[in-house]
């Protein structure tokens, strides 16, 4: 697995996205939004009916994220804001890429194989940022721009969009040419599951 | 007057566990990252490192998900405050979500509702011991969604033995994966009933880090656990690696003959914690 650092301003378009691949470690700078499950049905259900969003989901990066911020004077400040597991998110990710296709989801856990042929197809990658690291994450956030849905999904499930430079150390783990950190995991687990089969017969 | 102490007090223990990881986490999350060969292990027991350094410099919350506020209540039976402890524990919470603050993370499951400040129906929860003497000593766990998703428990039948449940957590770890943020603490309740054999699992996180349980027997399958789960090469967060568990901690009750109940407690890196110490006299001392 090759290991390239890459420094990315959003938005990027589809054929810089298929460039990337598993391995790689990203820095993203530009615009992100936050969406939990909430924030991705209500989204979905708005371009079923029709009506056009209040942001352009397409040039950010996907964060699933439920951040604590805290209200100063007219806008707002980050206090923490790490991932959320992302595989609550497999239901409907493969329709949300097709339909939004952004191109980095940024999350934490891996998801499964619907979420992998929408990033094929859409071309897309999944990247995943170190689960729990609230405090990093935010000192990368350099501002609140805007937060929709906030009185109807509250302040974890909002989306909120951030303005971040450097954000990251993002690591590739599902790319758009079928490549999974997670499903190249498997056989060696399941090797060395053999092994712990072995001591606990033994034991 | 006790309340203008002791309410204070209970703020503090909740903005030492948001804020500050206890330091046997840090020391094993530092042994963790010395012991990984891998570049993207490293990078993830760095990362977890630096934002620890942070949220403590800071007294900013070191992850996002501040959890559902859970007090364990030790309360000795000759204390004069245990009618109004609850009482002191909700208010806490109340000011801790705004002060320090911590998201609020308290849905009606059929409302969707939130009432911003981390209460509702029976929460936040406590969980009583009564005890002799006159002192209660209150334990915070502030218990992130994403572990807590990947508890569970099992009604294993009880000829499988010891060795079926070892074969059972190490599954159950590995089935897991990256979701509950390894490296991960795992509490193992055994025994007792379904409820109690996750509350015995719940209470072996509390426990200081590898502290061994004093019955050796238990003792050995905490060792066991920890040596089996580290060789299926989970790794933190599930990007591959040689630390899946800092700890295993293994608490036991008498079961039924027809049941071998296993309760099987997830806790993520950002094990977090504190205690506050309240003397019959009003004073209230926070321990971290």
């Amino acid at each position: 697995m090759s290991h390239q650092t890459k420094h990315l301003t959003l938005p990027i378009g589809e054929a810089e996205a298929r460039a990337l691949r598993v391995g790689d470690i990203l820095y993203l700078t530009g615009r992100i939004f936050t969406a939990r499950d909430e924030a991705h049905l209500t989204m979905l259900e708005a371009h079923e009916r029709g009506e056009p969003l209040p942001f352009a989901p397409g040039e950010m990066a996907l964060f699933h994220c439920g951040p604590v911020v805290r209200q100063v004077g007219d806008g707002w400040e980050v206090i923490a804001a790490g991932p959320t597991t992302s595989v609550r998110m497999e239901i409907f990710e493969d329709r949300f890429l097709e339909t939004f296709a952004p191109r980095i989801v940024i999350g934490k856990g891996g998801m499964g194989a619907r979420t992998q042929a929408g990033l094929e197809k859409v071309g897309a990658v999944y990247t995943h940022y170190t689960g729990g690291a609230g405090a990093l994450a935010a000192k990368r956030i350099e501002r609140v721009e805007d937060v929709h849905w906030l009185d109807k999904l509250g302040m974890p499930g909002a989306a909120w969009i951030f303005a971040v430079r450097e954000f990251g150390p993002l690591l590739v783990t599902m790319d758009s040419s079928g490549g999974s950190l997670y499903r190249d995991l498997e056989p060696t687990i399941a090797e060395n599951m053999k092994a712990v089969a072995a001591r606990i017969d033994a034991s | 007057m006790s309340t203008e102490r002791i309410v204070p007090a209970l703020v503090e223990a909740l903005r030492i566990a948001s804020t500050i990881l206890p330091e046997d986490v840090v020391e094993a999350l530092r042994r963790a990252r010395g012991g990984e060969t891998s570049e993207i292990a490293r990078a993830q027991l760095d990362a977890i490192l630096e934002n620890v350094g942070i949220a403590r410099d800071g007294s900013i919350p070191m992850c996002q998900d501040t959890g559902t506020q859970t007090f364990f209540v030790e309360a000795g039976v000759r204390s004069p405050f245990l009618g109004e402890i609850r009482d002191w524990i909700a208010a806490a919470v109340v000011d801790a979500t705004a002060a320090i603050p911590l998201r609020p993370n308290t849905v009606d499951p059929f409302t969707g509702a939130n009432p911003g400040d981390n209460t509702g129906r029976f929460m936040p929860f406590l969980d009583w011991d009564l005890v002799d003497g006159d002192e209660i000593r209150v334990t915070v766990l502030p218990k992130g969604g994403g572990s807590e998703n990947m508890s569970t428990v099992k009604m294993l039948p009880p000829g499988v033995g010891i060795k079926g449940i070892k074969k059972a957590v190490v599954e159950h770890i590995v089935a897991s994966g990256g979701k509950p943020c390894p490296p991960t603490v795992v509490g193992v309740g055994i025994g007792g009933g379904a409820d109690i054999a996750l509350k015995l699992g719940k209470k072996a996180i509390l426990r200081p880090l590898g502290s061994a349980n004093p019955e050796p027997a238990a003792a050995r399958l905490e060792r066991e656990l920890l040596e089996l789960i580290n060789m299926t090469g989970v790794g933190p967060m599930g990007v591959g690696g040689a630390t899946t568990s800092l700890a295993v901690h293994v608490e036991y009750a008498h079961r039924h003959p027809a049941s071998l109940p296993l309760g099987i407690l997830v806790q993520c890196w950002a094990d977090r914690r504190a205690h506050v110490l309240i003397t019959p006299d009003g004073t209230a001392e926070v321990i971290s």
